[in-house]
């Protein structure tokens, strides 16, 4: 299985999420963000960081950036798309997610590791996880505070399009569970089609027991036994 | 424009130093000239004040490849990898402007560390605020947690371990000071000495503008009432361009094109400059019109005389200058080459063909003042300490009075706010004695830690000087480190006065017996002097930022509980030391008497034996004893696992109080299992090492048979509650 992950200048866990899926056997590529084409890929992944900078809101400028019209390509003709942190904030500027990360409610970075909830394990990036199991992943934020309009909203939960919520160590789902202020506690969407996943909490982090736990290694081997 | 006597004072230059200058020059200097005399003569560049102390300290060692004089200290973690590290104080900025101030002082510390070719992996931090009733300490506290996790969380370095103080003595001057570590191979460092001339002089990073504009005057006064007109002279920090400007050097560092690079730190252009040119004995000329510069109408003194952040300098080899370019291009970051390097030995600047300024190197480097200030020693005062009336305290209350001050709550309101992950190697975080972080792609590990005692060392500062490293030392060993080497920012008052120049030359003697006794160099450093306003002096407060190593990374180890029913070792002696202690403090406001006593060989007998029992997998959990004693050591390795701990009562102790709160040192706490005892007994017999047992541990209670018996989730809440409603 082929995975490129994009580099903005200002991502830094470009190297984190290489170092992941290499362990979990994907042949990876880095694509730089000015080059204008995509090698062939089953799995893009956009990384966390600052992109550029992001002194303007987070991620509007790579948004707009050269290789985003590739992504956005590769996108719509059914590539699995991957958005960890800042990725999840540029998939919202380009438009391929819908709803936007305003400011975490009490307007901290936040770093920690939070409990989240699989909500839809009936995807391609959440197959190896059971439904409702609970997982414990760090997030390391700014803007993390997931918010929508109403109809969207409704249509992620007719849809089943939510993939993570935050809750408690026992799965409860509520405003002391909630570390940032997102909407029904949101840490993660896909796109109708659910090819795209953005979410905020980073696996990837989260696949060496030396470091931390390994309850991101089962979102990299669904993909990779999709 | 006549050089009067007023604006020599601007400049912070003395009269008489200005007759020297004059001397040195065979003619006055004009106002560019004197502006860089200014910036290198100032205390925070020249060291003057501090120099002859400093030259006793301990600086090598088979583990040193680089010690002071470069830009961060180099040790040797064996398979051709080095470690690069540096602290660095930006006090006088954070007051004026928390958040750019403390961010700044994060990028400064870190363009120290990548300028020599190592990739940073971690960040330190040791932050000092007034009293929290304080007006101002709120804002402060805010602004610089914020500042120093705006810079490292966006550059993408975790922030992995520090110490967040109060104490009313920074009341009017707090204290931010940043340490930044790198890794590089051992064959790839690369220095500030300038070779060869005619070689191309190159300007990198962000462009200049009149931020900072003498930054460095600034951090060599004492601050007054119209301190915060000083803000205009506080740099602002782009930790993106910083990153970009990282990626860069670390690109153009994997062949051979650098023959020298220097960042722009304190006094920019100008120190960098002088530097380079000083330590290779050659001449630098400079073409000022081709700096670039963010704003309009620059003058050849602005520029030189700017702090802009995000810069470089750099002597490349002959006709590596596109190869360069490119790179940075690449990046999207200005290259220029803005001169070259002369056998004249000045500094001679240009603009626009002409000749505005020219300075021999050495007038500014190695023929900057050195100042053999007087100092006395401290007169140790006589305690009047009531030791009746505080036995007769509420165990439990007072225990409760230490867990719930501002010092001693836990600290994840600050850390929080920190990217302690990023870069994927971060073994353990911060909350335990040491940080640990994987070298990348390797079976080994760092142990990093920074620790100051302000209280100590005013009280008595020889003995704090010596405390400082032995605690340092201690709180690697407790993670399983060997402790190889320290670097120091000595945070102190107005060196022009003689109680405070004896508490810089006594805290510096207890330092260096420290360090010599337990072979831990000090390899890089800082000086931070004039901390105070309107006479009102800090306490001195050295701060020692500690590198150790682990070898094999197989279990990492921290003060965690592991198991149910195991058993809880105490090595090392306790008397019960109470005098300076926090639960004085914090119970009677009393803050009295001598600091404990360093005991060398004990130290490093009782550290070595520990280190032996962890390499040797018998340890599950390790704590040092410090700052509250025996009693918040146990709650903290109970309060950070899911186990408790009964002790039984003690039997040979004077009194509960004195035994539990009071901070003998080289004590440490080993859990191990039952199964083991023999054989732990049988490693500390064998090295004469005195121990207790203290107790086991338990499910949910903390109990001292006969004086207390708390649930553990209930002193965790009293623990956390002090950040979160302040």
């Amino acid at each position: 299985m082929n995975s490129s992950v994009i580099v903005f200048p200002g991502s830094n866990c470009d190297r984190d999420i290489a170092v992941a899926l290499e362990k979990m056997q994907f042949k990876n590529k880095m694509v730089w963000h000015k080059d204008t084409t995509l090698p062939k890929s089953d799995l893009i992944v956009i990384p966390g960081g600052f992109s550029y900078g992001d002194y303007l809101r987070s991620g509007a400028i790579a948004g707009k950036s050269l290789i985003v019209n590739e992504i956005i390509k590769a996108a719509n003709s059914g590539c699995l798309i991957l958005g960890i942190c800042n990725g999840f904030q540029i998939l919202t500027e380009t438009g391929l997610l819908k709803g936007t990360l305003l400011r975490n409610k009490n307007l901290k970075f936040i770093n920690k590791d939070v409990n989240i909830k699989v909500i839809n394990n009936k995807t391609k990036f959440t197959s190896k996880y059971n439904l409702n199991q609970i997982l414990k992943i760090n997030v390391a934020h700014n803007e993390g505070n997931y918010f929508t309009k109403e109809s969207h909203l409704e249509e992620l939960n007719k849809e089943n399009l939510i993939a993570f919520k935050y809750c408690d160590e026992k799965g409860v789902v509520n405003d002391l569970s909630n570390p940032n202020g997102a909407l029904e506690n949101i840490a993660g969407i896909f796109n109708a089609k659910k090819n795209i996943l953005g979410m905020m909490p980073h696996p990837e982090r989260m696949v060496d027991e030396m470091i931390s736990n390994t309850d991101g290694v089962n979102l990299f081997s669904s993909l990779i036994n999709k | 424009m006549q050089i009067t006597k007023k604006i020599i004072e601007k400049h912070g230059l003395s009269l008489e130093e200005f007759k020297n200058i004059k001397k040195l020059m065979k003619r006055d200097p004009n106002l560019l000239e004197l502006g860089i005399f200014s910036a290198m003569w100032n205390e925070h560049c020249s060291y003057k004040s501090s120099r002859i102390h400093l030259k006793k300290l301990p600086t090598k060692g088979k583990q040193v490849i680089q010690g002071p004089g470069e830009n961060a200290g180099v040790i040797d973690i064996g398979d051709n990898d080095a470690i690069v590290f540096k602290i660095e104080s930006h006090n006088h900025p954070s007051y004026i402007e928390p958040y750019q101030g403390a961010a700044t002082g994060v990028g400064g510390i870190l363009r120290d560390v990548f300028t020599m070719g190592a990739r940073p992996i971690a960040l330190l931090n040791s932050i000092h605020f007034g009293s929290p009733s304080h007006p101002k300490t709120k804002s402060l506290l805010n602004g610089v947690v914020s500042g120093i996790g705006g810079y490292g969380n966006c550059i993408g370095i975790p922030t992995v371990a520090g110490e967040t103080k109060f104490n009313e003595t920074y009341n009017e001057n707090i204290l931010v000071n940043a340490m930044a570590v790198g890794h590089a191979k051992k064959d790839k460092i690369f220095y500030s000495r300038a070779k060869g001339i005619n070689k191309s002089v190159v300007y990198v990073g962000s462009k200049t503008g009149r931020d900072g504009i003498h930054g460095a005057s600034m951090a060599s006064a004492e601050f007054d009432e119209n301190s915060e007109d000083k803000k205009p002279t506080v740099q602002v920090g782009d930790p993106f361009t910083e990153k970009l400007l990282l990626e860069a050097c670390l690109e153009l560092m994997k062949d051979d094109s650098i023959i020298a690079i220097q960042d722009m730190g304190a006094a920019g252009l100008t120190s960098s400059s002088v530097e380079m040119a000083s330590k290779g004995s050659l001449g630098i000329e400079l073409d000022l019109e081709k700096v670039p510069c963010r704003e309009e109408n620059m003058t050849p003194y602005e520029m030189m005389l700017s702090e802009s952040q995000e810069r470089m300098l750099i002597i490349l080899e002959d006709g590596k200058e596109e190869h360069a370019r490119k790179i940075f291009n690449k990046w999207d970051l200005d290259f220029v080459v803005i001169g070259k390097t002369t056998n004249t030995r000045n500094l001679t600047l240009n603009f626009h063909s002409k000749l505005v300024g020219e300075i021999q190197i050495d007038a500014l480097a190695t023929k900057a003042p050195v100042y053999k200030r007087k100092w006395v020693r401290k007169k140790i005062k006589k305690s009047k300490l009531d030791i009746k009336k505080i036995r007769n305290v509420n165990f439990e209350e007072a225990l409760i009075k230490v867990l719930s001050s501002p010092n001693h709550s836990n600290k994840s309101w600050v850390t929080n706010q920190y990217d302690q992950m990023v870069m994927g190697d971060t073994v353990q975080r911060s909350g335990s004695d040491a940080a640990i972080v994987r070298i990348h792609n390797k079976d080994k590990a760092i142990a990093v830690t920074v620790d100051s005692s302000a209280n100590y060392c005013k009280s008595q500062p020889k003995a704090g000087g010596k405390q400082i490293v032995c605690e340092n030392w201690r709180n690697l060993i407790s993670v399983g480190a060997k402790p190889l080497a320290i670097t120091n920012c000595l945070n102190f008052g107005n060196p022009e006065n003689e109680e405070i120049m004896g508490e810089f030359a006594e805290c510096l003697e207890g330092i260096k017996e420290a360090c010599e006794f337990l072979n831990y160099p000090v390899v890089s450093g800082n000086v931070s002097f004039y901390n105070g306003t309107n006479k009102k002096n800090i306490f001195p407060t050295p701060v020692i930022g500690g590198v150790g190593i682990i070898n094999k990374l197989s279990s990492p180890i921290n003060h965690k509980l592991k198991k149910d029913k195991s058993l809880l070792l105490l090595i090392g002696k306790t008397f019960g030391h109470i005098e300076q202690s926090c639960f004085l403090k914090e119970n009677f406001s009393i803050i009295e008497g001598s600091p404990p006593e360093i005991n060398f060989f004990n130290e490093k007998n009782n550290g070595e034996a520990v280190l032996n029992l962890i390499t040797q997998g018998l340890a599950n959990s390790v704590h040092d004893v410090s700052n509250g004693g025996l009693i918040v050591a146990l709650c903290e390795m109970a309060m950070s696992s899911n186990y408790g701990i009964k002790i039984e009562k003690p039997k040979k102790i004077r009194n509960p109080i004195e035994y539990f709160f009071g901070e003998d040192q080289g004590r440490y706490i080993v859990e191990i299992n039952k199964d083991n005892l023999m054989k732990v007994e049988k490693v500390l017999q064998k090295n004469d090492i005195y121990y207790e047992l203290l107790g086991i541990t338990q499910k949910k209670y903390l109990e001292i048979e006969g004086l207390m018996k708390s649930n553990i989730n209930d002193l965790f809440k009293i623990n956390s509650q002090w950040y979160n409603q302040y």
